[in-house]
């Protein structure tokens, strides 16, 4: 199996630990993959902005960059979401026929990472080692739009030494949303503040999720507030093992 | 206030101003967090009753885009079956018809006054103030309508109006007003719900007893039967569909259904949706006049006021699916923070944001599409799976094309978004824009994070830290460590 690696430019730019923990992963499985240098962006933001047109040869361009591959892996629910759902819908609206049947094609071989740990490689246990005290944010992309489910919690109830706290109200949005963030900055700000209180009542080490952009918002919230508790993408919670933590 | 699109629509300020009006009042904030609370565990358990759910909105979504498909040939029946049941059908292209009709109907009732079932199309074209600039006073029945017709305020909810008031507020404001709009509050009132619910009790019975005409909405109208359907939980409505002698419903378009037998659908989906019940206390039906029993006289106004517009969107139209049950105000982030009023229109929520754009046209309600963080909660709420999160995004880029057609030059925004799509069409353009951000990170951070920043950003930095760049990306480390020569 050809498996590519779509690391997402937010992950590339601000977390590259994320990418780094996903390729640990896969090789400890015994698995090869690939980074192929011309992915750059799904074009989630512009989608999502209400950029149609800019998002467009993003959505090109990410076709063509993983064409070849059996399987594209990324470590993002929202951006596994926008590629799976969105790019089928935007190619159907603009694209030409041939980029049409191109994307279809492509849409259902795109994983999110947890997903692709389960349902296609069939694992749950990942060899993975992290005595701390975890809990898991369900973000509303992983949660409403790929419906993860209990994915993410069996991958984590699986890792040798973890103790799984469990959030009051879980699926309540950080308040992230994107450039909602900066355009509704203040009622963002309202929603992460009962999502830090949540993590704070709960008084995990660690927060993790499978996207990194609600990380961002929560961790920014807690290292505001003066919190101690830590945010990680899931993916290095399944990369650490005894010789390596994290 | 009303423009000129004929929907009551107060426009400005627009949606991230109001906000933060509603947000710095933390007693606002208290009452919507506990109401909205409440009424989502309740509507969870009583959804979780039924075991064919799923196949209940399937077949309610369904439902609604056939009859949505075929909305004319629905609606010509329905006039023909109201009209031969002894009733007269209005058609109103817009709000300044369909008021000047029901001001005609109430003057030829030789009338000053009507009493009111709660109804969305009605404060959608500003009945009460257009009645009120023909001579005629409006009576709201419904209790939360009738507190905020008594505060001089607006509804800050579809289906709960009030739910931004405390009942020591509306003790405060029943006493304060009562008095000046018909029978004033007994002496001495308390503020638990009973005493209040008594007080208007007393002040709306004589209003009931004295009315000859009523203004009603309608939560359904079947086409097959010509009969129209009121559900409501106080009895008042039932009050005032069967004691004035003139009834004069005021629909929209699209709550016609096809058949009576849909309804067994319907009334499933709404009373648990909107209020976590089985069924809600009062559901009325009536199918024309009747002699000697209710109404003598019954007039249905079909109010298109942009609905046929938004019909010809193909992705948009599936709001006109909605069966105005609130689900999903409940159920959002944002309307938890911010209430109803910072939507500035008579539909606030996710479905405001998506349907009031559409009835007024996309420029004029410029922010209410990007007043969601796209959660994707009302889409599971909705009983008739209207996808809001598709049919947000999609608006904001009718907002955005519409934007770069009427100005010269583009938004700051606008420039932003091209510069980053330049940067990203190419991987070295992102490679070098990464090595800036992780020099300018740099230049920021303080023990490897960016507290916070003057200019643009401060919306995002006044509440959250921002972690350094890292000086290594991904990009470079794989071609460090991974990639074959």
């Amino acid at each position: 199996m050809r498996i590519a690696l779509f690391v997402t430019c937010f992950n590339d730019t601000l977390y590259p630990s994320t990418g780094r923990a996903v390729v640990r992963v896969l090789e400890r499985l015994g698995h090869c993959v690939d980074f192929p240098q011309e992915q750059t962006c799904c074009g989630q933001m512009h989608f999502n902005t209400g950029y149609r047109s800019a998002a467009l040869p993003l959505v090109r361009r990410f076709a063509d960059t993983f064409a070849e591959y059996d399987a594209v892996v990324t470590p993002s629910a929202s951006c596994a979401g926008m590629v799976r759902d969105n790019h089928p819908a935007l190619a159907e609206r603009y694209a030409p026929p041939a980029l049409q049947q191109q994307i279809a094609e492509l849409a259902p071989k795109v994983h999110e990472f947890t997903e692709f740990l389960t349902d296609v490689l069939g694992v749950t246990d990942v060899g993975a080692h992290f005595p701390h005290k975890v809990a898991y944010h369900p973000t509303c992309h992983s949660l409403r739009g790929l419906r993860l489910g209990d994915r993410p919690e069996r991958l984590l109830r699986a890792v040798h030494g973890l103790e799984l706290l469990h959030l009051r109200a879980p699926e309540e949005c950080c308040g992230f949303g994107g450039t909602f963030a900066m355009k509704n900055a203040d009622t963002s700000a309202a929603i992460l503040a009962d999502k830090t209180a949540d993590v704070t009542a709960t008084a995990p080490d660690v927060l993790c999720a499978a996207d990194n952009s609600c990380l961002l918002q929560i961790g920014g919230g807690l290292s505001q507030q003066g919190s101690d508790v830590r945010t990680l993408h899931l993916a290095e919670i399944l990369a650490a093992t005894e010789g390596d933590p994290r | 206030m009303k423009d000129d699109h004929g929907l009551v629509w107060l426009g400005t300020p627009a949606f991230p101003q109001a906000a933060r009006t509603a947000l710095a009042d933390t007693r606002l904030r208290a009452n919507l967090k506990r109401a909205t609370t409440t009424i989502r565990d309740k509507r969870l358990e009583a959804v979780a009753e039924l075991d064919d759910w799923e196949q209940l909105r399937d077949a309610g979504a369904a439902l609604k885009t056939r009859t949505l498909r075929h909305l004319d040939h629905h609606l010509e029946r329905l006039e023909a079956s109201v009209t031969a049941a002894g009733g007269t059908v209005h058609w109103a292209a817009d709000a300044t018809e369909a008021n000047r009709i029901v001001a005609d109907l109430v003057h030829a009732a030789g009338e000053r006054e009507v009493v009111k079932v709660k109804s969305m199309a009605t404060q959608e074209i500003g009945l009460n103030e257009a009645l009120a600039e023909a001579g005629i006073t409006a009576y709201e029945t419904d209790l939360a309508e009738l507190i905020v017709q008594l505060g001089d305020d607006r509804p800050s909810h579809i289906l709960v109006p009030a739910i931004h008031r405390s009942r020591a507020e509306i003790r405060e404001i029943f006493e304060r007003e009562m008095g000046r709009w018909g029978r004033p509050a007994p002496d001495g009132l308390g503020d638990d719900p009973r005493a209040l619910a008594d007080a208007a009790r007393l002040h709306l019975r004589e209003k009931f007893l004295r009315a000859k005409v009523a203004v009603s909405g309608a939560n359904f109208a079947c086409a097959d039967t010509g009969t129209v359907v009121v559900v409501e939980s106080e009895g008042n409505g039932r009050m005032c569909l069967t004691l004035p002698a003139t009834l004069i419903t005021v629909m929209g378009i699209e709550k016609v259904v096809p058949t009576f037998a849909d309804l067994e659908v319907f009334l499933q989906l709404l009373p648990r949706s909107s209020t976590g019940e089985r069924m809600n206390p009062y559901t009325s039906m009536w199918t024309g006049t009747t002699p000697g029993d209710g109404p003598r006289d019954f007039h249905l106004v079909l109010l298109d006021n942009g609905r046929t517009a938004t019909l010809r969107d193909t992705v948009g139209r599936q709001a006109l699916a909605c069966i105005r049950c609130s689900a999903c105000l409940n159920v959002c982030p944002v309307y938890e923070r911010t209430g109803g009023h910072a939507y500035g229109s008579v539909y606030p929520g996710p479905i405001g944001a998506v349907l009031t754009p559409q009835l007024v046209g996309a420029q004029h309600a410029a922010s209410l599409p990007f007043a969601s963080t796209l959660c994707g909660a009302c889409y599971d709420a909705c009983p008739v799976k209207i996808n809001i999160p598709e049919v947000l995004a999609h608006l904001r880029a009718e907002v955005v094309e519409a934007k770069a057609r009427d100005r010269r030059l583009p938004t700051p925004e606008a420039l932003a978004m091209k510069a980053a799509a330049a940067v990203l069409a190419s991987p070295g353009r992102l490679a070098a824009a990464q090595r800036a951000a992780a020099l300018g990170g740099r230049l920021l951070a303080r023990n490897g994070r960016i507290g916070r920043l003057p200019g643009p950003l401060r919306g995002w930095t006044d509440s959250r830290d921002t972690p350094q760049p890292p000086a290594e990306t991904f990009r470079t480390w794989w071609r460090n460590n991974r990639k074959q020569p």
